[in-house]
């Protein structure tokens, strides 16, 4: 399935996911070496911290990638622009709204998700122009509901979001473990494994009983409130939110998902490759930060490491 | 004839051009003096750079891929439209022609290995983005003159905007929808196991389309460079999302090869409009690219009806 797997007879390395995990260490290895050792453990806690937001949305986006060849959700950007202002402008640097603005941004995520299920169901497109279309509104309703300005976090927020427990940052802890909860949803529970069904077959996944309406509202639905929760973190954690803080979030959240070793043709997900490859997209950066390329050859380079990656890793049939 | 008018295939043929009226009409409403030779121009010129990168988008579309990657490719032309071409032609021509190249090339990756087009294209709007960076870093550079003076051309009595973007339209209708190679083509992405039974190449028609969707991208580019006169590597980056919605808009589904060119630059201009139309309305420019989202969704819930009454 992996493409990798008939070269090795050990099956460690027919998990998908350990490919993401030495690409990250590779990178991580020549960043240190070429800088000669400094810096070395900084740059992990960097990719740390920094990575707890791809694998908050990576997970949202691999629930929706994994239920079929179509399906992806192109609202995260301005899903997490909306629920960052909504959590800022609610929490209005009052430490005591915290609970408030927290909840606040998580309903507007949910609600983007809903929206998004709606259209797909009600107006039978298929997921991308709904979720495109979708977002279309929501960015314009993140404009005109920020005003452009900029809310500081309230401070205890702030320091929450950028805290580290011995060195390591409380939120990619927390992460790490949300990452296992929902690794066990999807591969221990009658949802997760629904997920897996309908992204294999759908109708064959409906004739065994499973309630693929359902099953594809939730998965939506979770993609949403992940956006909107890491719309919340990603404000506090830089201070502020703004409009185009989820940009970058439309190609990292589908990158980590494929490199991760999910197929992109459903039916297959891999949680703990999100984990790899985030860092592992985090720590090419810096890598290339070190050896002191540019904005622009650093783009160059992570564009054709995600298509040289997809193109080993590809060439998946969708599994009917 | 009421029967025909009625029948859902010609109410869905009919919904592109209905959209852009229901625009236009109240734009002529409030502001008759839109109606001018000059105001059409004005608000219909940076409609003929879109509409070409809509009609590329639907070319990829078309053999059911999609392109992510549109909007920065065509950021990349304009910024070699305003740097090399200006400057050293023939080395400007010669990286046109690569990036057509690579275009066609990307088509021929995604079909032998089987590929998800929208993160090759994901990966590929950063390469084309990261070019344009290398080699315009901050704006500016200056569009050749004769591209310039093609984009400020003053048509008698019609617009320069209206006729380009009929042009267009009609060009790759006929090149698409009524040549035989065109219906091999789009077959290619309604049935491409008939088409490959049939003794076609689907390699080939793969690598046509994208080669095509490169061109039309380099000219979209290109009329950008030559209505802005300067570039920017970020110019052009919504240009991505503005072309799938154009497309659709426009009559093509996501699947199945089905898609209407003329209907593609009638959605455009239509997209290009609910700016415009915003403003004569005195709504705050906040909601431009919600307005947008708004119009795709009535039409395809539109369509969605239409659909309905056909199947029932």
């Amino acid at each position: 399935m992996t493409g990798f797997s008939a070269a090795s007879p050990r099956a460690l390395l027919e998990k998908a996911w350990i490919w993401s995990f030495l690409g990250a260490f590779s990178v991580w290895l020549a960043a240190v070496i070429f800088a000669s050792g400094q810096g070395a453990a900084e740059m992990l806690v960097a990719a740390l911290s920094f990575s707890t937001f791809f694998v908050i949305v990576g997970i949202g986006q691999m629930f929706v990638i994994t239920t079929g060849p179509g399906n992806v959700d192109l609202s995260i950007p301005a899903n997490i622009a909306l629920s960052g202002a909504v959590a800022m402008k609610i929490m209005a640097t009052d430490n005591s709204m915290i609970a408030v603005g927290l909840i606040a941004a998580l309903a507007a995520g949910t609600g983007v998700g809903m929206f998004n299920y709606a259209l797909i169901r009600i107006l039978r497109i298929p997921p991308i122009i709904a979720t495109l279309s979708a977002s279309f509104l929501v960015q314009s309703c993140a404009i005109a509901y920020g005003r452009g300005l900029r809310i500081k976090p309230p401070p205890v927020f702030a320091d929450f979001t950028t805290a580290t427990l011995m060195g390591v940052p409380v939120l990619a802890i927390i992460a790490v473990i949300f990452a296992i909860v929902m690794g066990v949803v999807l591969n221990r529970t009658f949802y997760g494994r629904s997920v897996i069904a309908v992204g294999q077959n759908m109708r064959a996944a409906w004739l065994a009983g499973v309630n693929v309406g359902l099953t594809r509202f939730l998965v939506y639905t979770l993609s949403g409130l992940f956006a909107g929760l890491c719309g919340a973190l990603l404000a506090g954690f830089s201070g502020g939110a703004s409009l185009n803080m989820g940009e970058e979030y439309l190609l990292a959240s589908i990158a980590v998902v494929v490199i991760g070793g999910t197929s992109v043709a459903g039916g297959k997900a891999n949680v703990p490759g999100i984990w790899g490859a985030a860092m592992f997209l985090f720590l090419l950066l810096t890598m290339l930060n070190t050896f002191g390329a540019g904005a622009g050859v650093r783009l160059v380079m992570t564009g054709l490491i995600i298509i040289a990656v997809i193109t080993v890793a590809g060439g998946d049939k969708p599994v009917r | 004839m009421l029967a025909t008018l009625t029948s859902p295939r010609f109410l869905r043929s009919a919904l592109p051009a209905v959209s852009l009226v229901m625009i236009l009409l109240p734009i002529f409403y409030i502001q008759p003096r839109t109606m001018s030779y000059f105001g059409l121009n004005l608000l219909l010129n940076l409609a003929i750079p879109i509409a070409l990168a809509t009609i590329a988008q639907m070319f990829i579309l078309c053999v059911n891929d999609l392109d992510l990657s549109v909007g920065s490719y065509v950021s990349l032309i304009a910024c070699i439209g305003a740097t090399w071409l200006n400057d050293t032609p023939l080395l400007g021509v010669a990286a046109l022609a690569g990036c057509i190249l690579v275009y066609a090339l990307l088509g021929a990756l995604i079909h032998l290995r089987n590929l998800p087009s929208i993160v090759v294209t994901l990966g590929m709007s950063f390469v084309w983005l990261g070019l344009a960076v290398l080699l315009l870093p901050t704006p500016g550079g200056k569009a050749p003159v004769w591209i310039h003076a093609v984009m400020s051309f003053k048509m008698p009595l019609v617009p320069f905007p209206i006729v380009a973007a009929l042009v267009i339209g009609l060009v790759v209708h006929f090149g698409l929808m009524r040549s035989s190679y065109g219906a091999v083509l789009r077959g290619s992405g309604g049935n491409p196991r008939a088409v490959a039974r049939a003794g076609w190449s689907l390699l080939r028609t793969k690598v046509t389309m994208f080669g095509l969707a490169g061109f039309f991208g380099m000219l979209s580019g290109l009329s950008l460079v030559g209505l802005t006169t300067s570039a920017d590597a970020n110019i052009a980056l919504r240009y991505t999302l503005l072309s799938i919605a154009g497309v659709i808009l426009g009559g093509g589904e996501f699947v199945g090869g089905r898609v209407s060119p003329i209907g593609a630059v009638l959605g455009t201009m239509t997209l290009v409009l609910a700016g415009s139309f915003l403003s004569f309305m005195r709504i705050s420019p906040d909601w431009q690219i919600g307005a947008q989202g708004a119009i795709l969704i009535i039409v395809l819930a539109l369509r969605a009806v239409i659909n309905r009454r056909e199947r029932s």
